[in-house]
């Protein structure tokens, strides 16, 4: 039925197929019945048209100070058609460069926005600073050091020369220790691997024994859902010293080990009985089965909780130094707050996103190399 | 000739909420050394059932069913090839054919290669360092055959093999599971619900009645041997898988019923 419809629009054009379709008459507009012809589909300088006569006309009439985020809106939709027409437009060689280029290009659109919108004072730059004066507070956080909390943000590498001289790489090592990055790196860490391993462990042990499953099963569930932030005050008890690193460390463990736990559990229940049954017929013993059969069959979702928990740890840490640190990246943007220096908290904002990105990449890394069946 | 493989009066039984239910009963079967015996029945009249049980995954409820050991004291009882492959996606090609003399503990080098032998003998040697999922279904299986054969068992068990591959990769893979039968003789049970299969790999067809399964009939295939996809066109073998299927209708149609 609608390849008959399909050709009557083609032959008719426009009015004969927009009465043939009536569902699609007022809406579609452009596209009565059917797969709309090749030209049509590429004509990408309409909505481009649109779009800079659209921006031109708020200027003149003063628009963007006061709708200014609908006409963003109405722009972005205008430049996504422009981008997809233009897509079906390209050689097919073309497409996949243009899809990149797009993919990094739209980011920087954005930013630049921002910029004009902060700049020309339609966005309050006290609380939405240009991302030039962000990159420049990022800067000056980079070259700066705290005499009084002798600390900097990644341990003032311009002395590493000088350093390497005097002390050898010990006193590298004591360079970035004062620094900010590594606090938050080392508290996520550490408290990652002290949550990941057991976490590990104990989701094998559930998944393989389905005892210790019931057991276990709603304790875990119900603890994997309490903010793990809210039980820092007990730490804090607990700690000989409750402003040291212990609490910090620990909170980010238990975090992290629920999370592992219930997602190994999955990952062990997850694998194909086939699979363990062949191990068996292949006489494997119980070491055998493990390190052949079962780790492997569990890696896959294993690495999704990893990395599901080093997002987690990365969140509670940065929570944690709000309120409870001197150092540290989160404990940057809390104070930069508080002196109402939004520069430098969105800087720190931005050491927080790379961290992130950084140790997501680093674990991506480690999957590929562990899991090469995988590609 | 001796026995390979013996099961008397035979029975398994599941249980369940409304009592025990059974899946094979009194089930008799004899497999001489070097046999390749093939069990034929409708779905789900514990043919593949029996042949788990066989293979150490299963346990019976009553009776018996062994494999008699050889005489060397090394040799695993038997091997499966599974319907679903079941050869290990984490592995290579070469380390999924190994897999049961590394945990046998082969030393290395006598593993490599009696492997490298059995590769070049399924094929696959140009694929050695592939893994599961960068190949086809036909190439899975022949991993998996040539997993189980390399580990040189007693007796090797075959659930349907070949059920999940499309005609003409089951083809080709029938020709050459006759070739590698032809050069090893090895005793098997191919559990399969096509009677042209049975008919065409084995010498002997054991039919099953559908649930509870037992034995309902048995025809020695006196097709010679060598055999290939030609020999499916004889008049002898067409009189074969005439005389099973008239066997097999009144099973298949019961359990067609009892699945209803």
């Amino acid at each position: 039925m609608s390849a008959v419809r399909g050709g009557a629009g083609g032959a008719a054009a426009g009015g004969g197929a927009a009465a043939a379709g009536p569902a699609q008459g007022g809406a579609g507009g452009a596209r009565p019945g059917g797969p709309a012809p090749r030209s049509e589909r590429g004509a990408w300088v309409l909505p481009l048209a649109a779009m800079v006569a659209l921006a031109a006309l708020a200027s003149l009439f003063g628009w963007w100070e006061r709708f200014w985020w609908g006409l963003l809106a109405v722009e972005f939709v205008l430049l996504v058609f422009t981008a997809e027409a233009f897509d079906h437009r390209l050689p097919f060689r073309l497409r996949t460069p243009y899809q990149r280029v797009l993919a990094w290009a739209f980011p920087l659109v954005m930013l630049a926005t921002w910029e004009w919108l902060a700049r020309s004072g339609i966005l309050n730059p006290r609380w939405f600073p240009p991302p030039t004066a962000t990159l420049r507070a990022l800067w000056d956080l980079t070259v700066s050091f705290d005499r009084f909390s002798e600390t900097s943000l990644i341990g003032r590498p311009w002395l590493i020369p000088a350093r390497l001289m005097e002390t050898g790489w010990a006193g590298v090592a004591a360079l970035f220790a004062e620094s900010h990055v590594w606090a938050t790196l080392s508290r996520v860490l550490v408290g990652f691997a002290l949550g990941a391993l057991p976490g590990v462990l104990v989701g094998i042990v559930m998944g393989l024994n389905r005892t210790v499953r019931t057991m276990l099963d709603a304790t875990m569930s119900a603890i994997y859902v309490l903010p793990k932030i809210a039980i820092f005050p007990i730490l804090m008890l607990v700690f000989p010293d409750p402003f040291g690193e212990g609490p910090k460390i620990t909170v980010v463990a238990i975090s992290a080990f629920f999370l592992v736990a219930l997602s190994t559990m999955a990952g062990v229940q997850g694998i194909d009985p086939v699979l363990v049954q062949a191990g068996k017929n292949f006489g494997a013993n119980r070491f055998q089965m493990f390190r052949h059969v079962i780790l492997p069959g569990a890696l896959p979702i294993v690495f999704n909780g990893l990395r599901l928990a080093l997002g987690t740890a990365l969140i509670v840490i940065v929570a944690v130094e709000f309120v409870r640190a001197k150092t540290g990246v989160g404990y940057l943007v809390y104070y930069h707050w508080q002196v109402l220096s939004t520069p430098k908290m969105y800087a720190a904002l931005l050491v927080v996103m790379a961290l992130g990105v950084g140790l997501t990449a680093l674990l991506q890394a480690i999957e590929r190399r562990v899991m090469p069946w995988r590609r | 000739m001796n026995l390979k493989i013996v099961a008397r009066d035979a029975g398994k039984t599941y249980p369940s909420m409304a009592g025990p239910v059974p899946a094979i009963e009194g089930f008799d079967l004899e497999v001489r050394e070097g046999e390749f015996v093939c069990l034929v029945g409708p779905s789900g009249c514990g043919k593949s059932t029996f042949l788990r049980i066989l293979a150490g995954l299963d346990t019976l409820s009553s009776g018996e069913a062994r494999i008699v050991p050889g005489p060397d004291p090394r040799k695993p009882l038997n091997n499966v090839v599974f319907q679903e492959y079941a050869v290990f996606p984490w592995k290579t090609v070469r380390d999924n054919v190994a897999f049961g003399l590394q945990m046998r503990g082969m030393p290395r080098g006598e593993r490599e290669r009696v492997v490298e032998a059995w590769l070049v003998k399924v094929g696959l040697k140009r694929f050695a360092d592939y893994y599961p999922s960068q190949i086809s279904g036909g190439m899975k299986q022949r991993v998996s055959i040539a997993r189980a054969l390399a580990n040189d068992p007693e007796v090797l068990l075959m659930d349907e093999p070949l059920g999940a591959l499309d005609a003409q990769t089951r083809a080709v893979l029938q020709e050459e599971l006759l070739r590698l039968w032809e050069e090893t003789h090895k005793t098997v049970l191919y559990v399969t619900h096509s009677i042209d299969e049975a008919v065409l790999l084995g010498d002997r067809v054991v039919i099953m009645t559908a649930h509870p399964g037992t034995k309902k009939a048995e025809f020695e295939v006196d097709l010679p041997r060598p055999r290939d996809i030609s020999t499916t066109a004889t008049a002898r073998f067409a009189a074969l898988t005439g005389a099973i299927w008239e066997a097999l209708r009144d099973e298949v149609h019961r359990a067609m019923e009892e699945q209803r």
